[in-house]
């Protein structure tokens, strides 16, 4: 038995047509429209020297870029390591300083969230550390440390514990005071109540500072390498110091790129943490 | 579903979750006795207020309220807006202080707040990362928290049941309609086998058609456990289709009760026939009467 419904086939053609009106496929198609554009005033202008000198063309670059990605792992020395060896020091890196960092800042954030006493007080600590660049800490942690590679995870750990620690205290100090109310008339002790109820509460707060954190991470460590050697910021400043430009791009991209991933990982813990209320 | 059974979960365990009512034959068996309850809210007045000119004279939200509620009675308290009935629940629930005067359940001064009493939430103040049943099981592993698996899981169950949410234990809040999650609400307060149940305006938050539903959902639950209630409402068919009887606040500051009304119709009730009974437009007419006579005032003093 068929169905002929008129308004029912309408409704499915109709179906199959909407994607090319929907927002994603005009935005994809923007997307690739623009891109092709920007190659291509890029490879002209390249060509054409409307650029500074020496300024490589788009498709040597992506040509290189080629190369890289398919010959990520050689060593020829601390001068010439392959890109993945590179990102991989550079990730090591991070990972060790922020997950130090992460194991500080959430304890350290849910006892000061937990006391209104002690966030009034390690506010103005908190408040006169954070907007500190990064790489103001770098001479201090040469000074104490007088090893480049402790250093560099020293200053991955002092500017990434402030996101964590400044959302887990916000996170922990404004959990809804209903939640807490329930807590109270069941009689549910004090610990009780901070690991069932107040860290619970506190997780979408907690992982939005977990993911800050981790961008900033992301940002200093090649700041940081460019003045301790090896990893993705060193790979830059060598290739700077060879003064061949399409490389310094090839990395801006992988840099970008890997950052793209980190975030998303932690935009899906987000989600994942949420239970429907808005992070 | 069987209300023993439920008793038994709780009465099975060997440590007492209630205690027993002394039996004092000169006195008539009330529950819950409220004495002179005064709540000031204390102003700001210190150094830092001034400094900031944040300085707040002191509120008298209600004063001298007395109250005696008896046993497996149902009562409404309805009053104008601002009228201190929400801080009054709170009082007898313990999460705010009582200025002066005493709230006695059982005889024994309320000292903060405990599990003899279970609270309904306006907003429902479900956990959002727990599931339904989890939710009801946090409630019960807080207060019986030596109750074997098995008895716990059982006593779930029979609350989830009770409440009609069969086939939503696994689901979290955010994916329940507001009327589901005030049954998980109602479902928590009742699954502590508390001796009183408060409700804070339970269904404030709910359509007009989902709040009728749940009205007659409380109903039936209230016939088949006859707990005392404490309900805070704004609506008169409410009060009338739910009490026994039904304490109108005067407007506040400085909120007193203004009268007692005792709702006479039998019960089981249904929303249906209710006003059929002859006393029915009375009293929905003596409270109106009030009610907008308070509310007036409270309008025209804003006014002014």
């Amino acid at each position: 038995m068929t169905i002929s419904n008129p308004a029912l086939v309408e409704a499915k053609k109709q179906d199959s047509e909407s994607f090319w009106r929907s927002e994603n496929a005009k935005a994809i198609g923007l997307f690739v429209i623009s891109l092709a554009l920007f190659l291509a005033f890029w490879e002209l202008g390249a060509n054409m020297k409307w650029f500074a000198k020496g300024m490589p063309t788009a498709s040597k670059t992506l040509q290189e870029l080629w190369w890289w990605s398919t010959h990520p792992f050689f060593d020829n020395g601390p001068n010439d390591l392959g890109i993945g060896w590179n990102l991989l020091i550079s990730l090591r890196r991070v990972a060790i300083g922020y997950t130090l960092a992460s194991i500080i800042a959430v304890p350290l954030g849910i006892l000061i969230g937990i006391s209104p006493v002690a966030y009034k007080a390690f506010n103005p600590y908190v408040q006169l550390l954070k907007p500190v660049s990064p790489l103001a800490w770098l001479p201090l942690g040469l000074y104490i440390f007088r090893d480049s590679e402790l250093t560099g995870i020293f200053i991955i750990l002092i500017s990434s514990i402030w996101p964590t620690l400044t959302n887990t205290a916000f996170g922990v100090a404004n959990v809804n005071p209903e939640y807490l109310d329930v807590s109270k008339t069941l009689g549910a002790s004090r610990l009780r109540t901070v690991f069932k109820i107040i860290i619970p509460a506190a997780l979408p707060n907690i992982v939005s500072g977990l993911r800050i954190s981790m961008g900033i991470s992301w940002l200093v460590i090649v700041a940081a390498e460019m003045l301790l050697g090896t990893g993705l910021g060193y790979f830059i400043w060598n290739e700077w110091n060879n003064l061949y430009i399409p490389n310094i791009l090839v990395a801006i991209f992988i840099i970008g790129l890997v950052g793209l991933i980190l975030d998303s990982l932690f935009a899906a813990l987000e989600k994942f943490v949420a239970f429907g209320r808005k992070a | 579903m069987n209300l023993a059974s439920v008793d038994s979960v709780y009465h099975s365990n060997s440590q007492p979750a209630v205690i027993p009512v002394p039996s004092d034959p000169s006195e008539p068996s009330v529950q819950l006795s409220i004495r002179n309850v005064t709540k000031v809210f204390t102003g700001k007045r210190d150094f830092f207020s001034k400094l900031s000119r944040k300085t707040t004279r002191d509120f008298t939200a209600i004063e001298e309220i007395s109250l005696d509620i008896e046993p497996n009675t149902f009562v409404s308290i309805i009053g104008p807006s601002g009228c201190g009935k929400s801080t009054l629940l709170n009082m007898i629930a313990g999460l705010s202080e009582i200025s002066s005067g005493e709230i006695l359940l059982n005889n024994r001064p309320i000292q903060g707040p405990g599990p003899d009493r279970g609270m309904v939430f306006q907003n429902y103040a479900l956990m959002p990362w727990m599931n339904v049943e989890e939710n009801i099981r946090f409630a019960v592993e807080t207060v019986y928290p030596k109750l074997s698996p098995k008895l716990m899981a059982r006593s779930i169950k029979e609350n989830i049941q009770l409440v009609g949410l069969v086939g939503a234990e696994k689901k979290h809040p955010h994916e329940l309609s507001g009327g589901m999650r005030q049954r998980v609400g109602i479902a928590r307060a009742l699954a502590i086998n508390p001796q009183i149940l408060l409700m804070d305006e339970p269904f404030g938050a709910l359509d007009a058609l989902t709040r009728g539903f749940l009205q007659s959902e409380v109903e039936r639950i209230w016939e088949q456990q006859r707990k005392t209630v404490i309900m805070i409402t704004h609506s008169i068919e409410e009060a009338l289709l739910l009490s026994d009887r039904i304490v109108m606040m005067t407007r506040g500051p400085a909120a007193r009760v203004n009268e007692i009304l005792e709702v006479p119709f039998p019960r089981p009730r249904d929303r249906e026939t209710i006003d059929q009974h002859p006393a029915y437009h009375q009293l929905k007419a003596e409270m109106e009467r009030h009610l907008f006579r308070e509310t007036r005032a409270v309008e025209e003093s804003r006014i002014r």
